[in-house]
């Protein structure tokens, strides 16, 4: 049986990991590289890296940091953030990278969706959706969730969807940061009407969150960041608990 | 030992290189048709389109190369499905070693989502093949189209229907999944490949 995902999300500035890190007996905290064979040897499913790097020689730092992380670590990992044409989409992949993550570039020129899919694949496609509930609507942001758009979430989802994208990785702008959980019902309306995997991503902060999350949302991998970082949530743990609840895991 | 991973239009080499390196193979990426057939062991992996990579294979002569070798050779995904007979990938008729065709996976309910992408679980398996127990163990999978179980199959897995997840054939070897994105799982089927 196919196992739902667990996912921990890093930030990358200027090579070193942002956020803190509550690992005991951890070498370098700051090293990416390190966190992430780190988590890979503690059962997390798959890794993201986002570039929140602005220069362009932080990008080339970038660049280095995944060809070590593919050099380093054995399971899958996708890597976003400052991609802004195919160029860069290439440049990621050949260091080794599975998939890469576009959000603002896949709003503001959607089709590079059409592009990255006929070129290299659905498969590395992943669309990140930041939006926010708003009035009963779920309003699509870009520029790091600055910059309101005209889109709404669902029906964003399917154009890139049948643009080319293999997964939909969806951070709610109102969960994220809350630990209240997951945007369930949001997440289920996603998942039930796509054809495509759905990533679900912000509200993480307790153990049960993830049960929800893939019981009630249909999510088909549960993204999170801090709750990993400081060891809120252990994963191994994490994933016994999920076990326990016959939700299928790789153990 | 010699060994060659064999280079052509197809996505992922580089990541196969790596899972060598990580289990103390030093490996060769190449197209060179005498360094692939004096090769101890041989990796055909890939991520790509079978119709476009067939072409490719055919185009350099390396689709002759490959059905001749006699040394153990690796198939990864798209590798293993050109392997088989025929694609239904672009209606593409491939190079015949295993004895079986690959299908489009037809979603049967909403929850089917195709690529069949993630962990997944193997069962049936030949444990003489990589000379470990597979059975039960999670290893990655991304494919829109599989190798029905087949008198070939070494392995299943389940996704939609039961699907051959290892393909064994006399020296030729086959994996449906990414032996090199399989954590711990992958590094002992490659130990397990090397030491054939």
């Amino acid at each position: 049986m196919l196992a739902k995902r667990i996912i921990p999300c890093l930030d990358v500035k200027d090579g070193k990991t942002v956020k803190g890190v509550n690992f005991v007996n951890f070498r370098d905290a700051g090293d990416p590289v390190e966190l992430g064979k780190q988590y890979s040897e503690q059962g997390a499913d798959e890794l993201v890296f986002l570039d929140i790097t602005a220069s362009y020689e932080g990008r080339k730092t970038f660049t280095d940091v995944v060809k070590r992380v593919a050099e380093n670590v054995s399971i899958p990992f996708t890597v976003g953030g400052g991609i802004t044409e195919l160029s860069d989409v290439e440049r990621l992949l050949n260091a080794g990278a599975d998939k890469v993550s576009l959000n603002s570039l896949a709003l503001k020129n959607p089709d590079i969706i059409n592009e990255i899919a006929k070129h290299f694949g659905s498969q590395v496609c992943v669309v990140a959706i930041d939006a926010n509930y708003e009035d009963g609507f779920w309003r699509c942001y870009v520029n790091g969730g600055h910059l309101p758009t005209d889109k709404e979430l669902f029906s964003w989802a399917k154009e890139a969807q049948e643009r080319g994208a293999g997964e939909i990785l969806f951070t709610s702008m109102t969960h994220d940061g809350m630990k209240i959980g997951y945007p369930n019902e949001a997440l289920r309306t996603l998942s039930d009407t796509l054809k495509i995997p759905v990533i679900a991503s912000g509200g993480a902060g307790k153990k049960e969150d993830f049960k929800e999350v893939f019981e009630i949302g249909h999510a088909d991998a549960a993204l999170a960041a801090s709750v990993f970082h400081f060891g809120e949530i252990k994963i191994p743990e994490l994933k016994r608990y999920l076990a326990e609840q016959n939700i299928c895991v790789r153990l | 030992m010699k060994i060659a991973i064999i280079k052509y239009n197809a996505g992922n080499i580089f990541s196969v290189y790596c899972a060598m390196k990580r289990v103390g193979a030093d490996a060769v990426i190449t197209d060179d048709k005498e360094t692939i057939m004096s090769a101890d062991k041989v990796i055909f992996p890939g991520v790509g389109e079978a119709g476009t990579t067939m072409r490719y294979l055919r185009k350099e002569g390396l689709d002759k190369v490959i059905k001749g070798l006699r040394q153990p050779l690796l198939g990864i995904c798209i590798g293993m499905q050109l392997m088989c007979r025929h694609s239904e990938e672009g209606d593409t008729e491939c190079l015949g070693i295993f004895d079986s065709d690959v299908k489009k996976f037809i979603p049967r309910q909403q929850s089917d989502k195709v690529p069949h992408m993630g962990w997944n679980s193997l069962y049936d398996c030949d444990s003489s093949v990589f000379g470990c127990n597979l059975n039960n163990k999670f290893v990655y999978f991304v494919h829109s189209y599989y190798v029905p179980v087949c008198a070939e199959t070494a392995a299943k897995a389940d996704y939609i229907q039961p699907f051959s997840a290892i393909l064994k054939k006399d020296n030729f070897y086959a994996t449906q999944f990414h032996i090199e994105k399989s954590g711990s799982v992958g590094e002992k089927i490659l130990e397990g490949f090397l030491k054939l």
